[in-house]
């Protein structure tokens, strides 16, 4: 029997900050003390809480260890895992109180959320079937088995769950339009495209509860009469390609995908499709033509896929997230979800927190709690002391919401109207010194960059706008840029073919309606309030700070600083080309912009 | 249809034997370029002309269609690439945190633009949206090893170790 049980975080994040020599180590030093079999280590999926990794947790105590390298092993292994003694620096400390917090459900990152879809990640073995199965794992598929399809498709429908991809389309109805098309052969896809630059929650669910999604497709074929389905993912994710994998080869072993799913006489088939890096591509239709072996470049809709899908035939596309919620839902029961959440948004909904606030990660929040809550309570504020600005939600289709929408509650309808809007759930947070004209730029070079070229006003209107934009934070905008800009967007909003174009206008958009001020201040006084433009700003030194090392004049390409040594130095203006060398150098923090 | 009968002009030093082999599970299926595509990079490092033109006339199609697809996704490379890819995201979290400074630092180092391969052919530099790794913004991928909370002068030390 083991006493214990480590949890080690094996997710991306935790990896690239050395979890896995954690646990070499680990192994090493349990061996040495001969408890290999006293302690049993897992490597689980994602916590969320990447911002700290590696993270290290100890059961049944819940001890929650973070950033632990392996340097630390054998001072845990001696210190608490024979001797009982906590080990002090390595606790999670409160950024405020700086108290030490043991568990992790104290740690308010934790403590106001509620985790469904991501219920198993950090908490089982993504590779190991029998952990999901424990933890109810395809009791939901059992379930659904014994029900007819339009059954399963009522019980989606008044779940009141919507499509975690984007829009928030009601998912039963959208099951029950594929089931109404008849047709010998029908699809399921599972889109795990996860374009969003900025977003990572299909990864960690896939990556940390493969079995969870796995669940969600077969039910979702079950529904709509389906004997086969694609799961298209991203060729960036390496590490959740190769764990779904598994994990289909494990569920194959138990006769829960295959021919005659146990005993049902149902069978089913999952395929995964790599995607080949093309943000268009999470765009269904164009994701379909791309699992067809074409550029993957979207067509007008309707018909709809759930009509004319995958090689013609009625398909059924539906988002990681999603589907992780449906196996769920078929497993606790409707009324239970669909008290979590708000009139129109039922559950909970996953976002990636990152940008300028203190705890980065993934957390998954009730819908309707505000963004505040998210911000402050969760994310732990702002960096470094500073004055919180704005927050992107939904990517490259979303919006920039300022301070004055903070109380807003986090829920489709709301984000909508405020120009922002779900979208996949990336939520980046920006403090005073993020530029909101070149944030735009950003989004715009990005959708730019990624327009499949097919339809002219999102080829070419998001072209000019780009050059507006460029043009502005060179320090070159013309009164005119303003308006000309917002009449572009709304053209390429209502002319472009796909979701790509209609939403591209979004940061722009809901910058000019927020941020205006930002604009004037670029345009007439030429000048980037957020010392970000490199073109705007203007360095001078700081006599009071300055120590006269000399280091700033070594890096200078111009020769513009000039001083006497031990003497306070000065820019001069007219040689300094902004190149910021000086103040990266300078030791002192003397070398300011204005 | 054999391979021999298959003619590509004036590529007699070509190896067709490779892409040969590897086409073989794909023959006869719907859908199957892309994953072709995948599997001539990952054979050769990228996409050699005469391996294109050769897979087309297996599979009868226009060597122009080939073309469309390899050239609409980011992930296909015509050109032979470095031993080791360096990927620095330019994803939105890492953006805010700073990553141009990095981007700017690591394309100093090796001398090379985005999309560029050093002259030793040790390393291939290029730019992704998002990895997947935003909480460790700024990130680079160097081949399969994530690194988080980068810095500009952190860049070297880690190039040093390829
Ligand atoms: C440009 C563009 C990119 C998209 N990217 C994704 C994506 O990465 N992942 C995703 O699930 N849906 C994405 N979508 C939404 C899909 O088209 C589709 O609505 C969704 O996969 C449906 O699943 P759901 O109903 O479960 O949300 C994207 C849409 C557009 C227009
Ligand atoms: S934005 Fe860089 S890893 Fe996601």
């Amino acid at each position: 029997m083991y006493e214990r049980q480590i949890l080690i975080c094996a997710g991306t994040g935790c990896i690239s900050s050395g979890s896995l020599q954690v646990h070499e180590a680990l192994r090493k030093e349990l061996q040495k003390h001969q408890m290999e079999d006293k302690v049993r280590i897992i490597l689980s999926g994602c916590h969320g809480f990447c911002e700290k990794g590696p993270i290290f947790i100890v059961y049944p105590e819940d001890i929650f260890y973070c950033e632990v390298q392996a340097e630390d092993i054998p001072e845990l292994v001696e210190e608490y895992l024979v001797k009982g003694n906590v080990v002090e620096r390595l606790l999670y400390k409160d950024p405020v109180t700086e108290d030490a917090v043991t568990s992790h459900q104290e740690i308010p990152f934790y403590s106001k959320q509620k985790r469904l879809a991501l219920r198993n990640c950090g908490v089982i073995d993504p590779e190991n079937i029998d952990e999901y199965i424990i933890r109810g794992g395809y009791q939901g598929l059992e379930r659904a088995l014994r029900m007819e399809s339009l059954d399963i498709i009522n019980m989606i429908k008044s779940s009141g769950l919507r499509g975690r991809g984007g829009a928030g389309f009601p998912t039963g109805m959208k099951w029950e339009f594929a089931y109404r098309n008849e047709s010998d052969k029908k699809y399921v896809v599972c889109n795990a495209d996860e374009g969003d630059p900025g977003a990572f929650m299909d990864r960690s669910v896939l990556e940390g509860d493969p079995h969870a999604v796995l669940e969600g497709i077969i039910i979702a074929g079950l529904a709509i009469g389906s004997d086969e389905a694609y799961l298209y993912v991203r060729a960036e994710y390496p590490l959740a390609i190769r764990r779904l994998r598994t994990a289909i080869a494990q569920a194959q072993e138990y006769g829960l995908i295959g021919e005659n799913i146990l005993g049902s006489g149902f069978g089913f088939k999952i395929n995964i499709k790599e995607g080949a890096g093309a943000f268009v591509c999470g765009e269904e239709t164009a994701l379909l033509a791309s699992i067809e072996g074409e550029r993957g470049m979207p067509r007008p809709r309707p018909p709809f896929p759930a009509v004319k899908g995958l090689w013609g035939e009625p398909t059924c596309i539906n988002n990681v997230e999603t589907l992780a919620n449906v196996s769920l839902i078929m497993r606790k029961g409707t009324d239970w979800y669909s008290a979590i959440g708000t009139e129109g948004s039922k559950g909970t909904k996953i976002f990636a927190l990152t940008g300028k606030v203190n705890n980065t990660g993934l957390c998954e929040v009730p819908m309707g709690i505000t963004l505040r809550e998210i911000i402050f309570d969760i994310g732990g504020g702002i960096r470094d002391g500073k004055k919180f600005k704005a927050v992107q939600i939904g990517g490259p289709s979303g919006g920039c919401l300022p301070e004055s929408h903070l109380d807003q509650p986090v829920d489709y309808d709301s984000l909508t109207s405020a120009g922002a809007m779900m979208g996949s759930g990336g939520m980046v947070v920006m403090d005073e010194d993020t530029c909101m004209v070149d944030l735009a730029r950003y989004f715009l070079s990005f959708t730019q960059s990624e327009s499949c070229g097919k339809c002219t006003p999102c080829r070419e209107g998001t072209k000019r706008m780009l050059e507006i934009l460029e043009r502005i934070t060179k320090g070159q905008g013309v009164a005119e840029d303003i308006p000309r800009l917002q009449k572009l967007a709304l053209a390429v909003k209502d002319g472009s073919l796909c979701g790509l174009g209609q939403t591209a206008p979004n940061p722009v958009l809901t910058t000019l309606r927020y941020f205006q001020d930002e604009y004037e201040a670029h345009i007439f006084d030429r000048r980037c309030p957020a010392g970000q433009c490199q073109e705007l700003l203007t360095y001078y030194i700081d006599p009071e700070l300055c120590t006269g090392c000399r280091a700033c004049t070594r890096v200078c390409p111009t020769g513009a600083i000039t001083g006497e040594k031990k003497e306070p130095h000065v820019i001069d203006e007219e040689k300094c080309i902004n190149c910021g060398s000086c103040a990266e150098r300078c030791k002192f923090d003397a070398i300011k912009v204005k | 249809m054999q391979a021999e009968t298959v003619k590509i002009d004036g590529n007699s030093s070509f190896d067709f034997d490779r892409v040969e082999n590897l086409l073989q599970e794909f023959l006869g299926k719907k859908g199957m370029i892309v994953p072709i595509l995948q599997k001539i990079q990952e054979e050769f490092g990228y996409l050699p002309r005469p391996a294109l033109e050769y897979t087309a006339k297996m599979l009868r199609i226009p060597a122009s269609k080939i073309y469309g697809v390899a050239t609409f996704y980011a992930q296909f490379h015509l050109q032979p690439r470095g031993k080791n890819i360096i990927r620095v995201c330019r994803g939105t979290a890492c953006h805010v945190r700073g990553v141009s400074k990095v981007a700017e630092k690591a394309q100093e180092i090796l001398k090379v633009g985005v999309g560029e391969t050093t002259e030793d052919l040790k390393f291939t530099y290029e730019e992704v949206a998002c990895i997947g790794a935003c909480g460790l913004a700024p990130v680079m991928m160097i081949n399969d090893q994530t690194f988080g909370k980068l810095a500009p002068d952190k860049v070297k030390t880690i190039l040093e170790k390829f």
